[in-house]
């Protein structure tokens, strides 16, 4: 059973009448995953993050985060989940860089600083030597099949530990690729963080038919090409001009209150977040975190733009 | 910049009397970056050092920023543990604004933090301690392993706990779905704001949280407890090993009145085996092993600056050294559970043990942090039971305000991993400063000032380490603090 890249795009888009994307995952899809993961395993590397785009995979519901891990993702490298600790650890990630070189997926959350020779992260020592992220993703970027940037800190100008203020020169996986010409392909998975859809969604693409078509700013068009505010929901107060005055108001349009929809793409406004129960506008107000500006740009948040 | 093949590592030697040194370095699972090295004589570990690897400055970048963004911002400090810092930053910036929650502000933010201990705490037994206890399945990444991983459990046993590990899966995620019904989306709520929260818990929004915390209780009742006390009965010996400084602090957290005259665990500290009340002003935080300016060093949270020198010589960890009356300072679910000495779980008190404190010295040990942690998650569901009959649907969770031009806050909750502190200082209606301390602060600091080792260094002190090549008693510890 195989499933055509059209309508793998539909069933993510959520565009298939009666169809949700539970449906996306349908057990030949899972089988295809499989045969595809084991000759493609993916090398999971942290920077200057929080974890939370991996606590955001762990949520991932369809298909669960169980399935990923047991079939679908030959995770071979992962701080927070791996078995191994240490040397053990790294020296398993060098050896799967190395045994899968130009076929493995790097994928890649939380930032990389270049101030002090890279020494604000360090990853990990092998030999008595300290190895920095700066240093990782270079010697991992070169090897990559294709390279995920996952969540804001790994997009653009490196999310928060980029923002104004910051004194590490915390800097995206695209501006350490162009400064050391590494023509690895990136794709961009922004978010503060990243929808679980939005992380499975692209792995899954790219396992199966290659890199996805992607907007201007390198990210998937399947899950960002469209804008929140046109499509929020509570547009129809917008242009009745009913705007709320407080959180808690919810009979109305929340650009008074500092929402960043009319400047923000993704499709949170009907994918919805953790097993669809909620999403950002109808809890509070949308702040931006999924594009290039995140957070100066979108900075105060709860002051209308 | 050069690659970095990789090398091989001097193999680690014998057991006799000399002395050899144990780099982890990158500890897995836990949040964040950490390194530890240890010293081992005679199977034993007689010294040990902890490296915070990674610094954002965060206390920077807030510098000039409308006050309000701090809750969003440095909630992205952790992603395990969002809702704490949120929690914290509201606490603070309440405090700024001086503003009064309403009642049903305050049991929705019990509900969102509450929600998010129970996920936090589930992820951190089953997703990133349990593999040092059980053995998964032999696929990506649960392998490589240990050569001789030590672990005891029989076949039958092994795979109940593999099977929890993938159920915690789901009903870790049921939390996060318990925290985004009334805080927008887990990770990073949207719903804690200064004043309260943004979203009045509706009735419908009341039933689903409460039909997914059913399913909740009934597995840290069923599958949590059950399972850590089975460890306790294969692992005897780490009943008594890792007992670390044996001072124990907690800022207080959930409060159940709106005075916040009780807290379902209240503030406190427990020194050199007696119990005193908590004075946030002797908290101190020290840097001359830290990659910070020494001049900077001994300042209290609301004089606290954060300007690194990651070059400076004889540091070793981007974490500073916070103390408590010049004391080292255990924080944490141990510290908690031993301050408030609640009743415990039916089947600890089976068990005969009625009360934390009845757990004595066997407390103060890697497996005695998992049995306060489990039993925490017990305690705070139940809580979380009595909250969703309290809160009021339709009633007022927010108290509209406005931007300060002048003000200070602190901001004190307990993260699910411990003490944690945020104090802002505002000036001309921005941040003047704001300073973060957080639980891994205290329990992963490196030395202080006065040549004191943090609380897990000190815990690892006598760890066994039989076989240097296998060094799992070192994680087992480390993890045990959910650093």
């Amino acid at each position: 059973m195989s499933l055509e890249r059209r309508d793998f795009l539909k069933l993510c888009a959520g565009t298939v009448a009666g169809l949700g994307l539970s449906q996306v995952f349908h057990p030949g899809l899972v089988m295809a995953l499989e045969q595809a993961a084991k000759k493609a395993p993916v090398i999971w590397i942290q920077g200057q993050g929080c974890t939370g785009c991996s606590v955001s995979l762990l949520n991932s519901v369809h298909p669960s985060i169980k399935e990923i891990l047991l079939n679908i993702i030959s995770l071979e490298y992962h701080p927070t989940v791996m078995g191994a600790e240490g040397e053990l650890a790294l020296e398993h990630m060098y050896a799967v860089a190395e045994q899968y070189k130009g076929k493995f997926f790097l994928a890649i959350e939380g930032s990389i600083p270049k101030a002090a020779q890279g020494k604000y992260c360090i990853v990990g020592e092998l030999g008595h030597r300290e190895i920095t992220m700066l240093e990782l993703v270079q010697e991992l970027g070169k090897k990559a099949a294709a390279t995920l940037a996952l969540g804001a800190c790994a997009c653009f100008s490196a999310g928060i530990p980029g923002a104004e203020g910051n004194l590490t020169e915390a800097t995206s996986v695209t501006g350490i690729f162009k400064e050391n010409k590494i023509s690895t392909p990136v794709i961009n998975v922004p978010g503060c963080p990243p929808h679980p859809d939005w992380m499975v969604g692209t792995i899954a693409h790219v396992l199966m038919y290659g890199i996805p078509e992607l907007d201007d700013n390198g990210r998937p068009k399947l899950f960002y090409g469209r804008n929140v505010h046109e499509n929020c929901p509570y547009r129809g107060y917008y242009e009745d001009e009913n705007f709320s005055k407080t959180f808690t108001q919810k009979q109305g349009c929340r650009y008074n209150l500092g929402c960043k929809g009319p400047v923000a793409n993704c499709d949170a406004w009907k994918r919805h977040w953790n097993n669809g129960v909620n999403w950002c506008v109808e809890n509070a107000v949308c702040i931006g975190c999924v594009e290039p500006g995140f957070p100066d740009d979108m900075s105060p948040f709860y002051e209308s733009l | 910049m050069a690659g970095c093949k990789p090398k091989q590592a001097p193999a680690a030697v014998g057991l006799g009397g000399e002395k050899i040194k144990i780099a982890v370095d990158p500890v897995t699972r836990i949040e964040g970056h950490l390194k530890v090295e240890v010293e081992v004589k005679n199977g034993q570990v007689v010294d040990a050092r902890c490296f915070g690897g990674m610094f954002r400055g965060f206390e920077n970048i807030l510098i000039g920023r409308d006050p309000r963004d701090a809750s969003q911002l440095t909630q992205r400090i952790c992603g395990v543990c969002p809702t704490a810092h949120a929690t914290a930053s509201v606490r603070a910036l309440d405090r700024a604004f001086n503003v009064k929650l309403t009642t049903n502000g305050r049991i929705a933010r019990n509900l969102i933090l509450g929600a998010n201990y129970l996920q936090s705490h589930i992820l951190h037994f089953y997703h990133l301690a349990a593999l040092d206890y059980v053995k998964a399945p032999d696929v990506a990444p649960f392998v490589p392993r240990y050569n001789k991983p030590d672990l005891r459990l029989d076949p039958k046993t092994n795979q109940i706990g593999v099977d929890q590990y993938l159920k915690a899966l789901e009903i870790r995620r049921t939390c996060h779905e318990m925290v985004a019904l009334l805080g927008g989306r887990m990770p990073h709520v949207q719903g804690l704001v200064v004043g309260g929260t943004t979203e009045i818990p509706t009735a419908d929004k009341i039933v689903a949280y409460l039909w997914r915390f059913k399913e909740v209780i009934a597995f840290i009742e069923n599958e949590y407890l059950p399972l850590i006390y089975t460890l306790a009965k294969a692992y005897p010996d780490l009943l008594e090993t890792g007992t670390g400084c044996k001072n124990l602090l907690c800022y207080g957290v959930f409060p159940l009145d709106d005075e916040e005259n009780t807290f379902l665990l209240k503030p406190g500290a427990f020194i050199e085996g007696k119990d005193e009340s908590l004075d946030p002003s002797q908290i101190q935080e020290y840097v001359r092993y830290s990659w910070f300016k020494d001049e900077d060093t001994g300042l209290p949270p609301n004089k606290g600056k954060t300007r690194p020198e990651p070059e400076k010589p004889g540091a070793y960890s981007f974490i500073k050294a916070p103390r408590y009356k010049n004391k080292v300072c255990e924080v944490g679910p141990l510290a908690r559970m031993w301050i408030t000495n609640p009743e415990l779980s039916p089947i600890a008190q089976k068990a005969g043990f009625k009360r934390m404190r009845d757990l004595k010295e066997k407390a103060f040990s890697i497996l005695g942090r998992h049995v306060a942690r489990a039993e925490e998650a017990y305690l705070v569901a139940k809580a979380i039971a009595k909250w969703l009959k309290e809160v009021k649907p339709g009633a007022e969770t927010y108290v509209k305000t406005e931007v300060p031009k002048t003000g200070e806050g602190w901001g004190m909750t307990e993260a699910p991993r411990g003490s944690l502190l945020h104090y802002i200082k505002i000036k001309d209606s921005v941040v003047a400063n704001y300073q973060v301390l957080a639980a891994t602060l205290w329990n992963a600091s490196p030395k202080d000032d006065l040549g004191q080792r943090g609380p897990i260094e000190q815990a690892l002190i006598g760890v066994p380490v039989p076989d240097p090549k296998n060094p799992v008693n070192v994680g087992r510890v480390i993890r045990a603090f959910d650093p």
